[in-house]
């Protein structure tokens, strides 16, 4: 049972098992917050949408084990958090849309009913262990049982992975995407088409919460595992941060979703190898890399690349 | 549509700074968990209902949700047990921040609720608040599960822990057998004085049978953070470490990883051996129930702290009830079992101490000549700010 100890090895390793394993969440969050935004409005309520992905996740596949098997179980918990985001998200998208409605208003508002609910909702799930999602044994060709380990990848990031340019290809290359792109852009020149811009904008938003409740989704059936009351961690609302920082463009926030799931992996990584001043500094580093985003790509004398131009517009 | 242009516009840099803002605002006021839907509900105790003017009505708060495989369900357990007892009636709430909304969950359950006697668990719930509720209500009794009553406080307030690390030390005697590489890896949240002496115990009762151990201390920075607990787990497994445990809120996340990554793992709170079916050797569980359930019968005595009937101190270990070691798992050796258990006896007998010098900090500093001991009850030890020998981590941040 025992490993053979990798050392100083273990610290570019501990990253990126931690990024293959913890960036997950980030990514979906980031790539529906992505959509959300082309179309023009913001969804800050994600943070909200991913616990309850979490819970309806867990939930259902705790609960449908005896049904379907455990094997079919968490798939149905994933479709499930999938639809409980999209709850969430039509109400955000009809709320936000009225007139004289700010919708950073209502998606902070979001925030607090989603997690409210899911916390209510969630109380009976603390408990129990749900079957988790398989795990796909890419690292099979190593004999060193730290990498078999670290390859054990989600199904679900490797969905993740192929959305990201799927949703690229979208916004640049379809009609649809052209929709949310106008009607994000300039929504006078989408009525001026004849596209609704109330549809659009509620689809991308129920799009991209479905996207978050999946997110979600990853958290409780893959990594950490289990359904707690803290297992978002403030995740949500990073995701948010991380698509400024993409300039919303969805394989760019592919990136900064590996970069932000391996960060969270830094201060224990440090750690483990025996590296123990500041560890406070090293376990805050996914807080202070956004505090830093912020920084660098918030500046009054220009505007950022990329932004939609309709986005925070009063329409 | 004209209405709309007298409102207020903001400038798309605007919403963006203001959007930036709130996500700064949002993770640093921990803004997901600013709302937690309370849960009251009272146990049916085996009395008719109605009667409740007989009753003792009894209240227990927890911070955190009641089923967490933790702290939290190991007095949630003990009040259950309480409540079983015939005239005392119990109310819980769950999920009560350590803020003034613990004061007001208090005021509510002696108000409305009728409350005699309070169990607020949670550390942070101390100061000031039950002593400024204790201050209010001097005939109802206050009762909180950590070392911070002193004399001098309110005669209604009284104070019970448990020496949950003579437990820790039995748990750390297994896992020092079951090692193969000799590295054990504990996950901490952070660095306060029960914390340390946790690990300290544990360590010592590894090195009583095999002195080259080493344990490996993360710290996470806070009680419960399910992915840095996850992290940690693995970085510990991918060093070669083949034990672990831990002292987080919820032992939950860590007991799991361990078991997915096919290493040993040592319980903490409550008995997790049915997350962990094949790699749980043991564990330190509080045993509220049996303190509990004395305290119960104490108050139907129509005993209280007021009276000095109930001492203001409560403490107690291993002998007295306060905590248990978990069975021990399939996996724990024979060789093992015999040691933790003679280890054990040792320490319900008193004959066992397990702060007996010499005693160093893993910096080299001589806490204990060889001459000398601390024994459980002694106060010095609830002042712990040390790792010792053997321990690679670091107490400051």
């Amino acid at each position: 049972m025992a490993a053979e100890a990798l050392g100083w090895w273990g610290v570019p390793l501990g990253i990126l098992a931690g990024t293959l394993r913890g960036s997950a969440p980030f990514l979906f969050v980031s790539l529906g917050e992505c959509l959300t935004e082309k179309s023009g409005k913001i969804n800050l309520g994600l943070e909200g949408t991913l616990l309850m992905g979490a819970m309806s996740a867990y939930g259902v596949s705790y609960l449908t084990q005896d049904i379907v098997g455990p094997g079919l179980s968490p798939w149905l918990g994933v479709v499930a958090a999938g639809f409980s985001g999209m709850v969430l998200g039509a109400i955000h998208g009809w709320l936000a849309q009225q007139p004289r409605v700010n919708d950073v208003a209502v998606g902070i508002a979001m925030i607090i009913f989603g997690s409210g609910l899911a916390f209510f909702l969630g109380k009976p799930f603390i408990q129990p262990q749900a079957p988790q999602l398989v795990t796909l044994n890419v690292g099979g060709w190593s004999s060193v049982p730290q990498i078999e380990s670290a390859l054990k990848l989600s199904p679900l990031f490797l969905i993740g992975l192929a959305i990201a340019p799927l949703l690229q290809w979208f916004f640049r290359s379809t009609r649809w995407g052209l929709y949310v792109r106008a009607v994000g852009d300039s929504p006078e020149a989408a009525k001026a088409m004849g596209i609704s811009i109330f549809q659009v904008r509620m689809l991308s938003i129920m799009a991209g919460s479905f996207l978050a409740g999946i997110g979600g989704a990853c958290l409780s059936l893959y990594y950490p595992g289990v359904w707690t009351e803290r297992i978002s961690s403030g995740q949500g609302l990073m995701a948010v941060a991380l698509v400024i920082f993409a300039h919303w463009n969805p394989v760019q926030c592919l990136w900064a979703s590996l970069l932000f799931g391996g960060a969270q992996a830094i201060g224990p990584a440090f750690q483990s190898v025996g590296i123990d001043t500041y560890y406070y500094l090293f376990n805050a580093a996914p807080y202070i890399l956004t505090l830093l985003i912020m920084i660098i790509t918030c500046s009054p004398k220009r505007t950022l690349i990329g932004a939609p131009g309709a986005l925070g517009q009063e329409d | 549509m004209t209405y709309r242009k007298t409102s207020l516009r903001l400038s798309r840099r605007q919403v963006v700074r203001g959007l930036l803002a709130t996500t700064a605002f949002g993770i640093t006021a921990k803004l997901g968990t600013g709302c937690t839907a309370a849960e009251s509900d009272s146990a049916a105790s085996g009395s008719a209902t109605g009667s409740g003017a007989e009753n003792v009505v009894v209240g227990f708060i927890y911070v955190g949700p009641k089923d967490d495989f933790g702290y939290n369900q190991a007095h949630a357990e003990g009040a259950a047990a309480m409540g079983a007892i015939e005239g005392i009636q119990i109310i819980e709430e769950a999920n009560v921040p350590e803020t003034t909304a613990v004061a007001e969950t208090m005021r509510n359950m002696i108000e409305i609720d009728g409350a005699k006697v309070l169990f607020p668990t949670s550390f942070g719930y101390f100061d000031p608040y039950i002593l400024e509720m204790a201050e209010e209500f001097p005939d109802v009794q206050f009762f909180h599960a950590g070392g911070m009553y002193q004399d001098g406080m309110p005669d209604n307030v009284g104070s019970y822990f448990g020496y949950i690390d003579e437990a820790e030390y039995v748990a750390g005697v297994v896992a020092g057998h079951m090692s193969q590489s000799g590295k054990l890896g504990f996950v901490a949240a952070k660095p306060i004085p029960q914390v340390l002496r946790n690990i300290n115990s544990y360590t010592l009762g590894a090195k009583s049978v095999n002195p080259d151990i080493i344990t490996k201390v993360i710290f996470t920075g806070d009680w419960a953070m399910p992915v840095k607990e996850a992290e940690a787990t693995n970085s510990m497994a991918d060093q070669g470490i083949d034990v672990v445990t831990c002292h987080v809120d919820s032992p939950k996340v860590v007991m799991e990883t361990a078991e997915k990554r096919g290493i040993y793992c040592t319980g903490y709170h409550a008995n997790q051996a049915s997350l962990a079916p094949k790699g749980y050797l043991t564990g330190a569980e509080w045993d509220w129930s049996s303190v509990y359930t004395q305290l119960g019968e104490q108050f139907l005595a129509g005993k209280t702290l007021m009276s000095g009937d109930i001492d203001h101190i409560l403490r107690g270990g291993l002998a007295d009830n306060f905590c248990k070691v978990s069975d021990y798992g399939p996996a724990v050796t024979e060789q093992a079992k015999t040691d933790a258990d003679a280890a054990k006896a040792g320490l319900m007998s008193n004959e066992l101490v397990i702060y007996k010098g010499p005693i160093e900090t893993n910096a080299g500093r001589v806490v204990l000549a060889a001459d000398k001991e601390l024994k459980q009850q002694d106060l010095e030890l609830e002042k712990m700010d040390y790792l010792i020998e053997g321990v690679d981590g670091s107490v400051g941040g």
